[in-house]
């Protein structure tokens, strides 16, 4: 059968693209770097790929707020082609900035519909500073395809803004019942979902790290997958033995993608 | 109309942050108690009404879910959510008209494209403040506002227009040099901040003379600009009287020599380009190149070091035909942020300040350009009160082959990236003068602000068109802005410029303004006339301005026109050869070193805990998590590792390209408070250091590629310029003996301070930076200990020498010796070491530096969370040295600590036979006694010291914490 396509999507400040490009080849699909522009000229072609993914990094300098500039440019001229995207049954991921983007369009948590509006915000860490470090997290539901068969899973997260809110605190119970809230930051000791930094690095309540929308085909999470796809990625990796590596665990979020495709 | 969008979080999220101002105005030493309340905001002008502005707030302009709009006209009387009572003092801030403001672009430019008239949009910050009223100006001036490039605005608004300044109206400027004296030769060159010598004033003097008139504005700018002393570097470059014996060309005679000397193979381009290149792999070439800016960073710390790394990051993607940025370095010389703040000179910012503005400007533009920060270091001396260093380095990575340019007959100029304005007029003649206390206000001008999504673009446009070969030639704009960037590339050929196609950030440039500009994130390129379309296509492409200014042409001359008018014509031999050789003394003053008398009762534990909690070794955690240094997915060894990610890395590992397993180490060595005593001793030091933590991690000792960062005082002194020559001196030695050749360097001189008509210099500095290369990054090796039972060992001698130390700075009055390097001694300590790690020997292995033994085993032990129990019996040291003090804390050179598996110790030993070395003792583990202990027995074999490894730990975590409660 054909090769799984994944199309990363770039904006003016997207930073994380090429190494979110090579995870994708790691788990086994071809992999395309777009910029917004190319898919703005030729929404159509959004169709030859399966996996559409928004990588970390800055988009627009996240002037106003982290993501908004591109989501406004997506609720603009691409809402339709998203939709129509997602019914297809195809998979949506954002990485850091990205899930900015998914949660400041509405794509997530609510899901891809038309006229979709942001109904939660990846708002400034309690800690009002950007930081970089690894973080542990527990997948907390089996809806996100993307999780399939993790249950505890260490990635490295760096931003300023990460925490999600909603507008009410039952809306977030609600996405605690639709098993939408997939990934939660846990006391590495414990194993239990924490809001104490640093564990939780921007005071996410709940620990939320990463959502899903009822579909569990689009996901979205602050910490960043794709740099943890090798064993030297792994802060601790020169105490291991030689023979006994830690496992990139990383590459399992892209190659569940991949074998949900191809299944 | 203009419209003040006041942005209001919805809950008590900002807490956090008012709670904080807080805190920072009471450090200021502003007596409160304070009410802080901070929102931040947007003043747009357009034709907008109320409603449809609110509209596209919630659209675009902020986080419905969280925050939400005040609108109001700008003038309007404040309604009532905005006053919240009498006693509220309000005050807005907002940049100044003409300085860049990134986010009011963004917003503007969103705007526009969503379909919504808007004439231009500026950021605002509004503070509502309650407190004593008698302290608000210092309140304002010390912490809200910063006076280089914002203004405060008290009360209510009143804008009329957001429009920064009128139209310009050509006119010819000529200065009449001609028949000037020579007191009006300097008056010339210092009211306009030319920074030109009364020689070299005369020099031009006479050219013009020769050619029968004067030279307008633009041409004296652009010789002031070639000229300064951070272009041409004309001390470092020019001749030098010392001890009976005369440098031509001071520079060329030590460091590059060496590096001629040497002629290695894998070196590729050194102090010709941006950056020095050297051979990385089959693929790829490797460079690196380090910049200072420093007395912008006074003036603005946040500015400052934001466009420093904007700068320095440009190099790597200026050199050959343009390098990808793979990651960055940082170093900081301030004061200690202890200093009491009624004591500052007028002028000067508190160190405190400094610091956490220079670390948020290298934290949002490194990150926002997806360049990992993966080494840096911070250095505490009061010296360093008035002149702050920031150094910013940049490693790039470019196919080989493509690390040489050229430039043709008829190539287009064209500039590509953000647009021309009035920053930083005079920036690099402004470096080369000393600060005074009217520099903040005289200097402004000389501050840019940066916009790293700019560059990132830029960035983007550049990887594609160098591979698509777009182009012949690549630059950037740094000091001097296009002048020193078409005049560099054009200095063997000529160049034609047209000043009126320069794209501008608003009106009213001149046509010298345009010239001179050094506004941020700008790139020239030599583009062949048949590649432009494909340039200017993906350019557009990727929302990236691309401008041909002019062509490079066959004449020998410097040609500037605005609208046909030629206002400059300048002879490329006279700009860039005719300057007078600088021409200095230098004459030692000798600094009397005593030597030290030891208590006879010390308290070692008590000292080593007082050295963990010295700013200057105590944990920067802080600082290095506020660094993306992941991004690329590249970085295997991070600059905090152990098991709980918080203990110092000698030098960062990165693995640039997945194709090979080949790494490269990034690692600095500076020595704060070695130089005024000796300088010679201090280079090495700092050599030594920039080496032995490369060499720590793994890298191979014969592939280091070294750069060298002067900051020097003023170096027309000759004490200054003695001490100078002696570490260019010392560079010359050990880069021969070591073949680690220098392939790039910077100085930076002058920095001194003049206040009440004394001036303070700092210490001479010498950042040296270290690029090495493991053949597999498998191999690299960290310093947390790894498993109890291992043995911990240690390789060096420890001489008696206690100078320049940490301990010293602390426990002593009077200067002691300087320890020396032992070059031979240091080479194979490198080579042995590096077999030993390619041999899978070593498990884990920490340089020996600030604090010394006591110091890196406390580093050691926190990494690993374990305990050690050693003993200094068995260190190989001098007679003199036999004493526990020197023997814990003394900072000899060429040492590292190492742990060995049991059953590798044999081995070990047969390899290291011809070394210095001495067993330390046997990590701990669990269960066992003196587990989490770090116990150190002297020489008579009393427990010196013996203290759990929490108490190291938040001993050393403490002083530097900065994070805000959450």
């Amino acid at each position: 059968m054909a090769a799984v396509k994944a199309l990363v999507l770039r904006a003016p400040g997207t930073n994380c693209d090429q190494e979110t490009a090579r995870a994708w080849q790691m788990a086994g699909a071809s992999a395309e770097i777009w910029h917004l522009n190319r898919l703005l000229e030729s929404p159509a072609e959004l169709d030859s790929f399966q996996i559409l993914t928004f990588p970390g990094g800055f988009s627009y300098g996240d002037d106003l707020g982290a993501g908004r500039v591109w989501a406004a440019r997506i609720h603009q001229h691409l809402s339709e082609t998203l939709c129509r995207f997602v019914d297809r049954g195809n998979l949506v991921l954002g990485i850091c900035n990205g899930f900015q983007v998914l949660v400041a369009t509405g794509l997530l948590p609510q899901g891809a519909r038309p006229g979709m509006k942001p109904t939660a915000s990846l708002t400034y860490n309690n800690s009002r500073q950007f930081e970089a470090r690894w973080v542990d997290m527990k997948v907390s539901s089996s809806k996100s395809v993307f999780l399939k068969g993790i249950e505890r899973i260490a990635m490295p997260s760096a931003h300023g803004e990460g925490r999600f809110l909603t507008a009410t605190a039952d809306e977030l119970a609600g996405l605690v019942h639709e098993n939408q809230v997939v990934l939660q930051y846990v006391n590495p000791l414990t194993g239990d979902p924490t809001e104490t930094y640093p564990d939780n690095p921007n005071g996410s309540p709940m620990g939320v790290a990463g959502v899903c929308d009822p579909t569990g085909r689009i996901l979205g999470l602050m910490p960043h997958p794709e740099r943890f796809v090798s064993p030297l990625h792994h802060p601790r990796w020169s105490r291991f033995p030689k023979n006994a590596q830690p496992s990139p665990d990383g590459l399992k979020l892209f190659q569940n993608a991949v074998s949900f495709l191809k299944n | 109309m203009i419209w003040h969008l006041e942005i209001v979080p919805k809950n008590t999220s900002q807490s956090t942050l008012n709670r904080h101002r807080q805190t920072e105005a009471e450090e200021l030493g502003l007596p409160g108690p304070w009410a802080i309340h901070e929102t931040r905001g947007l003043v747009i002008e357009s034709d907008m009404g109320q409603a449809e502005l609110a509209r596209a707030a919630l659209e675009v302009l902020l986080d419905p879910v969280v925050e939400s709009a005040v609108i109001t006209p700008v003038g309007a009387a404040e309604t009532s959510s905005q006053a919240k009572s009498d006693t509220t003092h309000l005050i807005h801030v907002l940049p100044k008209p003409g300085v860049t403001d990134p986010p009011g672009d963004t917003a503007l430019n969103v705007l526009q494209s969503l379909g919504h008239k808007v004439e231009r949009v500026r950021t605002m910050r509004t503070y509502r403040i309650e407190g004593p009223v008698a302290f608000l100006p210092d309140l304002t001036r010390r912490l809200l506002v910063n006076e280089a490039v914002e203004m405060a605005v008290p009360g209510r608004l009143s804008i009329n227009h957001l429009q920064p300044s009128g139209q310009y109206r050509f006119k010819l400027i000529e200065i009449p040099i001609r028949g000037m004296t020579d007191a009006e030769l300097v008056k010339t060159s210092r009211e306009g901040q030319l920074s030109l010598s009364l020689a070299e004033m005369q020099v031009i003097q006479k050219h013009f003379d020769g050619l029968g008139r004067n030279p307008t504005d633009a041409e004296l700018e652009t010789i002031a600009q070639t000229w300064s002393e951070h272009c041409s570097h004309k001390t470092l470059k020019g001749s030098v009287e010392r001890r009976g014996r005369s440098y031509r060309n001071l520079l060329k005679e030590t460091i590059f020599a060496a590096t001629s000397k040497l002629e290695a193979d894998w070196v590729v381009s050194v102090f010709a380009d941006n950056a020095g290149v050297v051979t990385f792999d089959d693929e790829f070439d490797v460079c690196f190149k380090v910049e200072t800016h420093n007395h912008p960073s006074a003036i603005d710390p946040y500015g400052g070091a934001n466009t420093g790394i904007g700068g320095v990051i440009r190099d790597p993607m200026g050199t050959g035909l343009g390098a990808k940025p793979i990651a960055n370095t940082d170093i900081f010389c301030v004061a200690p942020p202890g200093f009491p703040a009624d004591c500052l000179p007028p002028g000067v910012l508190h160190p405190k300040r400094v610091l956490k503005g220079v670390v948020s400007g290298v934290r949002d533009y490194g990150n926002r350009m997806g360049i990992p920060t993966v080494n840096g270091a911070v250095a505490f001396h009061p010296d360093y009160l008035a002149n702050p260093l920031v150094f910013c380095g940049t490693i790039g990575i470019i196919p080989r082959g493509m690390s040489q340019k050229s430039v043709n007959d008829g190539d287009y100029i064209v500039a590509v990236g953000g647009r021309t304005g009035r920053d930083g007029i005079h920036g690099a003649t402004f470096s080369s003068i000393e600060l005074t206390s009217e520099s903040e206000v005289v200097s402004s001008g000389a501050v840019q602000i940066g916009n790293a999504i700019t560059e990132k673009m830029v960035l983007d446009v550049l990887m594609q068109a160098r591979d698509r070969g777009l182009y012949r030639a690549i630059t950037d704009c740094g000091a001097g802005g296009f002048s020193s960037a078409v005049g560099e590339m054009g200095a063997d050929l000529g160049a034609e410029v047209d000043l009126e196609s320069a794209p501008l950030k608003y009106d009213g440039l001149s046509y010298t303004e345009i010239w001179i500009s050094e506004a941020q994130e700008r790139m020239v390129l030599a583009v062949p006339p048949d590649k432009w379309k494909d340039l200017q296509h993906l350019a557009e492409s990727e929302g990236v301005e691309a401008t041909v200014l002019g062509r490079f042409v066959d004449t020998g001359r410097l040609t500037l026109k605005y609208h046909g008018h030629v206002v400059g014509d300048l002879s490329m031999e006279f700009l860039h050869d005719g300057r007078p050789r600088v021409s200095r003394r230098a004459e030692s003053t000798s600094v009397k070193t005593v030597e030290p008398v030891f208590s006879s009762s010390p308290n070692h534990q008590e000292e080593l805990l007082e050295l963990l909690a010295n700013e200057n070794i105590a944990s920067k955690e802080w600082i290095i998590r506020q660094y993306d240094h992941e991004v690329q997915a590249g970085t295997v060894v991070k600059p905090l590792v152990g098991v709980n990610a918080d203990a110092p890395s000698d030098a960062a590992v990165i693995w640039p390209s997945t194709a090979t397993n080949r790494g490269l180490a990034v690692a600095n060595g500076l020595q704060i408070h070695a130089g005024v005593v000796d300088s010679y001793r201090m280079a090495a030091l700092a050599i030594d250091e920039a080496v032995r933590n490369c060499v720590a991690v793994g890298a191979d000792p014969s592939r280091i590629a070294l750069l060298d960062n002067f900051c020097w005082g003023n170096p027309e002194r000759p004490e200054n310029l003695d001490r100078l020559v002696e570490a260019a001196e010392a560079c010359h030695d050990l880069s021969l003996a070591w073949e680690t050749p220098f392939i790039s360097g910077k100085d930076s001189l002058y920095n001194e301070f003049l206040h009440d008509g004394q001036s303070r210099s700092i210490p001479p500095t010498l950042l040296i930076s270290a690029l090495g290369q493991l053949e597999d990054v498998h191999q690299a090796v960290t310093m947390d200990f790894k498993q109890a039972g291992n043995e911990v060992w240690l390789v060096g001698f420890t001489q008696a020498a206690m100078g320049g130390s940490t301990w010293a700075s602390q426990y002593l009055n009077d200067p002691a010796e300087i320890p020396s390097v032992d070059a031979d001694l240091a080479l194979a300590t490198f080579r042995k070491l590096h077999e030993a790690i390619k041999a899978g020997l070593i498990r884990s292995c920490h340089d020996i530096s600030e604090g010394g033994l006591a110091v890196t085993l406390a580093e050691m032990c926190i990494g690993g969370r374990m305990g050690l129990a050693a003993t200094l019996r068995d260190m190989p040291c001098s007679d003199k040295a036999a004493v526990d003090t020197i023997l814990l804390f003394g900072e000899s050179p060429t040492r590292f600590v190492v742990e060995v598996e049991p059953d590798a110790v044999g081995k070990l030993g047969d390899l290291w036979a011809d070394l210095p070395v001495g067993r330390l003792g046997t990590l701990v583990g669990p269960g066992e006694a003196g587990a989490d202990r770090l116990v150190i027995k002297g020489l008579d074999h009393s427990v010196l010291i013996d203290v759990s490894v929490d108490v190291l730990e938040n001993t050393w975590k403490k002083p530097l914490d900065w994070a805000p409660e959450c």
